[in-house]
């Protein structure tokens, strides 16, 4: 049994200043399996992969690899990958306007004159192999996102990698996508490679996964075969909370009927922005809580980000509490009391090198005026009650937000809405890339909310999420609204026939 | 003591307070008397302060007065504007138009500042209309005033160089008979102070910065990002307007092809020195404004110690790219590792503070 070790770390540390990331960690990766690493944010998983491939160094603790006899020294990603450990990152870091072959073997060294000839018959052969369904020739940026995440998994592969660490591969791929990843994933194993998979995703654990290993606050909580540990025990586990914590969540009941002849909060009328949403029409009563639902690309961001003003608006008519306005840009709809936490946090959302204070105090601050700044007093007791609110963990309101976790980085953008106390607030994917803990704090928050009055708009990729909060849903194909469904309709099934076109019942 | 070292440590300013630090310490052990400060008479029978390090203040006040503007301008626009040295002498010649024009009272001068700030920011009204509506990369949206803003200057007065003469010009680019300090350090104080001002009551700051670190997500926030690029190009033109006034009053007359020549990449250095992204974003307005006296004062050094002035360009560059160096992110990595490697085990003794008090929340 021993012998399937392929990799071993032992007993590893590392803390920052301020912060202990590890704590005598153990890891063990069997030949041949995939291994999950799982753990909420900050629980050290990007800590212990960046320690093993060498971007960090460890303060204690050893590394033992297969074939190795001596502890293994790894200084740079570069010996990491000389080691036979690569990484394929959920941002893909390959070159999308070269070719598939090129990035295959583009800064690998060797002979100085390439042969491309042979070179684009190695990659046939290669992605022959490992049915990966692309050509040789073919630019990078024309495959999908799934097929160059496997171009990455191939290179990395082909440099002869015992042990292939995959972060978040998934997050950005559709349903279809996935199961290629996996089926990808299979073979390797197959082929003995050691698998380190790290996702948010529960249902992609158990359908994949051999092992289980859980990390919590910098400490190892324990490696698990999969099939002895049930789900809820793994989110226990990963939360440290009793399971009644966690389930402790009641749907939002369904609003009676919409024609009660209340004013909505906010209302549409063919609206139309320039990033192509088709004209739609839209409201939300106060307390609501509603959702737009639909495949990746379908239009739900586009749409609300039309109600936002965040793209041109080429067409329609608002209202907000039945008077019509004019919101042309986000400026407006911050006035009229909107918020909006965008679905990309790192292009949309954060201002990365300001302070979590300042990323926090920002959009109050606008609405507040441009010669009308908070005093350092002011905005510190801001942040200091909405770090503590929501539980940010940060090692004070000063450090540069860049520096938290994601899941702790969402945090902070809610907590700038919140701050600005709106009446209707759209969150775009408010739980994406975040851990289990924070997905049920932001649901219930999303919940609270709405007992306070405030409509909400909540998208997620997570159907359940969806089905859990909102009383009302938007179904969206192909930038058009196909559907509305409320009440004792909302099922994942209705929800997927609607998307698919079949058996159409307006609500 | 633990504390305000690793504060400083941490600090932008770490890099032009040092290099300042060792240029004093070199002039120090050189010749102290580099830093004898007399009173004298000068030729108008007034008092003055003389020595090198009051001509290192006075003659570096343009230069200062610019890498704020300069400062700003790269935070929110994520590129440097090259065109300040030739605004500058559009500003200055458009100030000694209306000075000729005029008999010279003290509201004339106010008049012409007045006149040389419109049209500079004019001027910066283009380059920032150029960077933030039509999204042109600011060095080569400023290349354009950078070439004509000499020539347009030249049109100003007719092609002349023409000379101004007012014992009241002199009190600005000189000094004030009673106030020993040479006027332009004064002017420097008291526009630094205006800027201070201006950031501490406005959200000028807030915003610039997060324009230039996240276009996308300060719009999201219901930033104006167009509109702050161009109040910042419009502040690095009052900056101009302002620094060619001086340049004006300092010799009393105006030479568009010479005036402030080459220091636009003067500011910008001085904007790297002080430890500022030449990619924009964070900005800290001291470091620039230190940067900017450590490159006057290694100026007025190289020449203490009798370099030819044809080669002080060749000693400036080294010693620059050492400061430079020092000041980079990989160096700057190196020691924060150092640091925390060796120093913090001996501060973590000294003060026995446990180094994971945080942390153990759930």
């Amino acid at each position: 049994m021993e012998n399937d070790i392929v990799l071993s770390m032992r007993n590893i540390s590392k803390s920052f200043p301020g912060v202990r990331a590890l704590h005598q960690v153990d890891f063990f990766l069997k030949k041949g399996e995939i291994h999950a690493l799982m753990g909420e944010n900050g629980a050290g998983k990007s800590t212990l992969i960046k320690v093993l491939t060498g971007v960090y160094p460890k303060d204690t603790g050893e590394i033992h690899l297969e074939g190795h006899q001596k502890e293994v020294v790894i200084k740079s990603p570069q010996d990491a990958q000389q080691l036979g450990i690569s990484t394929v990152y959920q941002e893909i870091t390959l070159c999308p306007n070269l070719s598939v072959a090129e990035n295959m073997f583009i800064g690998r060294g060797g002979d100085r004159v390439i042969q491309w000839r042979s070179l684009r018959n190695r990659t046939t052969d290669i992605l022959e192999k490992l049915n990966i369904p692309a050509r040789a020739t073919q630019p990078l940026s024309s495959c999908s996102l799934a097929v160059q995440q496997m171009v990455a998994i191939a290179r990395a592969v082909d440099m002869d990698c015992k042990v292939l660490i995959l972060d978040e591969p998934t997050s950005s791929l559709d349903e279809n996508e996935v199961d290629k990843l996996f089926s990808l994933m299979r073979d390797l194993k197959d082929q003995g490679v050691g698998i380190i998979f790290i996702t948010h995703f529960l249902e992609q654990v158990y359908e994949v996964c051999d092992r289980i290993t859980v990390l919590r606050n910098g400490e190892l909580v324990g490696a698990y075969e999969i099939k002895e540990l049930p789900r809820v025990q793994l989110i226990s586990k990963m939360m440290g909370k009793e399971l009644d914590e966690i389930t402790g969540l009641e749907k939002q009941k369904a609003l009676p009927d919409d024609d009660d002849g209340t004013i909505p909060v906010f209302e549409a009328h063919g609206l139309s922005s320039a990033a192509g949403t088709k004209a739609f029409d839209f409201k939300i009563r106060k307390g609501e809580v509603n959702g737009f639902t639909g495949l990746l690309g379908s239009g739900r961001s586009e749409s609300v980000r039309a109600i936002f003003g965040a793209d041109r608006v080429t067409g329609g008519r608002v209202k907000v509490n039945g008077h019509t306005v004019r919101i042309a840009k986000p400026r407006d709809a911050m006035r009229y009391g909107l918020g909006y936490l965008p679905e990309d946090r790192k292009q949309d959302g954060l201002i990365e090198e300001l302070s979590v204070r300042d990323n926090i105090i920002l959009a109050l601050q606008v609405m507040k005026g441009f010669f009308r700044p908070f005093s350092k007093a002011e905005a510190e007791a801001f942040a200091d009650k909405y770090i503590k609110l929501l539980g940010i963990k940060t090692a004070s309101s000063d450090t540069p937000i860049k520096s938290l976790s994601g899941g702790n980085q969402q945090k902070a953008i809610l907590a700038r809405w919140l701050l600005t106390n709106p009446r209707y607030l759209i969150l775009d994917e408010p739980t994406r890339g975040i851990d289990v803990g924070t997905k049920v704090e932001i649901q219930k928050l999303v919940l609270k909310l709405a007992e306070d009055g405030v409509s909400v708009t909540f998208i997620s990729s997570e159907i359940e999420e969806m089905l859990r909060t909102c009383s009302r849903l938007i179904v969206m194909r192909d930038r058009n609204i196909v559907g509305e469904l409320r009440g004792e309709e909302m099922t994942q099934a209705k929800i997927m026939h609607t998307i698919a076109g079949e058996a159409v019942q307006d609500g | 003591m633990a504390k305000w070292w690793e504060r400083l440590s941490k600090s932008q300013l770490l890099v032009p307070l040092s290099a300042l630090l060792l240029l004093v310490v070199f002039n120090l052990f050189r010749d102290i008397g580099f830093f004898s400060i007399s009173l004298a008479i000068n030729n108008d029978g007034n008092t003055v302060l003389q020595g090198n390090l009051i001509s290192i203040l006075d003659g570096a006040s343009e230069l200062a007065i610019l890498a704020i503007g300069m400062t700003l301008v790269t935070a929110s626009s994520r590129g440097q504007d090259i065109s300040v040295g030739a605004v500058a002498a559009i500003a200055g010649s458009v100030f000694v138009r209306v000075l000729r024009g005029n008999e010279i009272t003290m509201s004339v001068i106010l008049g012409a500042f007045l006149a040389a700030c419109v049209a500079a920011m004019i001027c910066g009204l283009f380059n920032g209309a150029l960077v933030s509506v039509f999204k042109i990369q600011p060095m080569i949206a400023t290349l354009i005033l950078f070439s004509a803003g000499r020539s347009i200057a030249y049109w100003i007065n007719g092609g002349a160089t023409p000379t101004v003469d007012s014992p009241l010009l002199n009190y600005i680019g000189k000094l004030i008979p009673g106030i020993p300090i040479p006027s332009p350090i004064l002017i420097v104080i008291a526009f630094g102070v205006l800027v201070s001002l201006v950031l501490r009551f406005t959200n000028l700051g807030l915003y610039t910065q997060a324009v230039g670190i996240n276009e996308k997500s300060a719009h999201l926030n219901g930033i104006n990002a167009v509109g702050i690029k161009l109040v910042t190009f419009m502040i690095i033109g009052v900056c101009a307007a302002l620094a060619g006034s001086i340049g004006v009053c300092k010799i009393g007359l105006i030479n568009h092809e010479k005036i402030l020549l080459d220091i636009e990449m003067d500011a910008i250095l001085a904007v790297a020195i002080g430890g500022n992204a030449l990619g924009g974003g964070k900005f800290s307005l001291k470091g620039s404004v230190i940067g900017a006296y450590v490159i006057q004062a290694l100026t007025t050094t190289l020449y203490a110690i009798k370099v030819p002035s044809t080669q002080v360009k060749a000693y400036k560059a080294i010693v620059i790219i050492l400061i430079v160096v020092l000041g980079s992110p990989v160096i700057k990595a190196y020691l924060a590792r150092l640091r925390d490697s060796k120093l913090r085990p001996i501060i973590n003794r000294l003060t026995r503070k446990p180094a994971n008090a945080m942390e153990n929340e759930s």
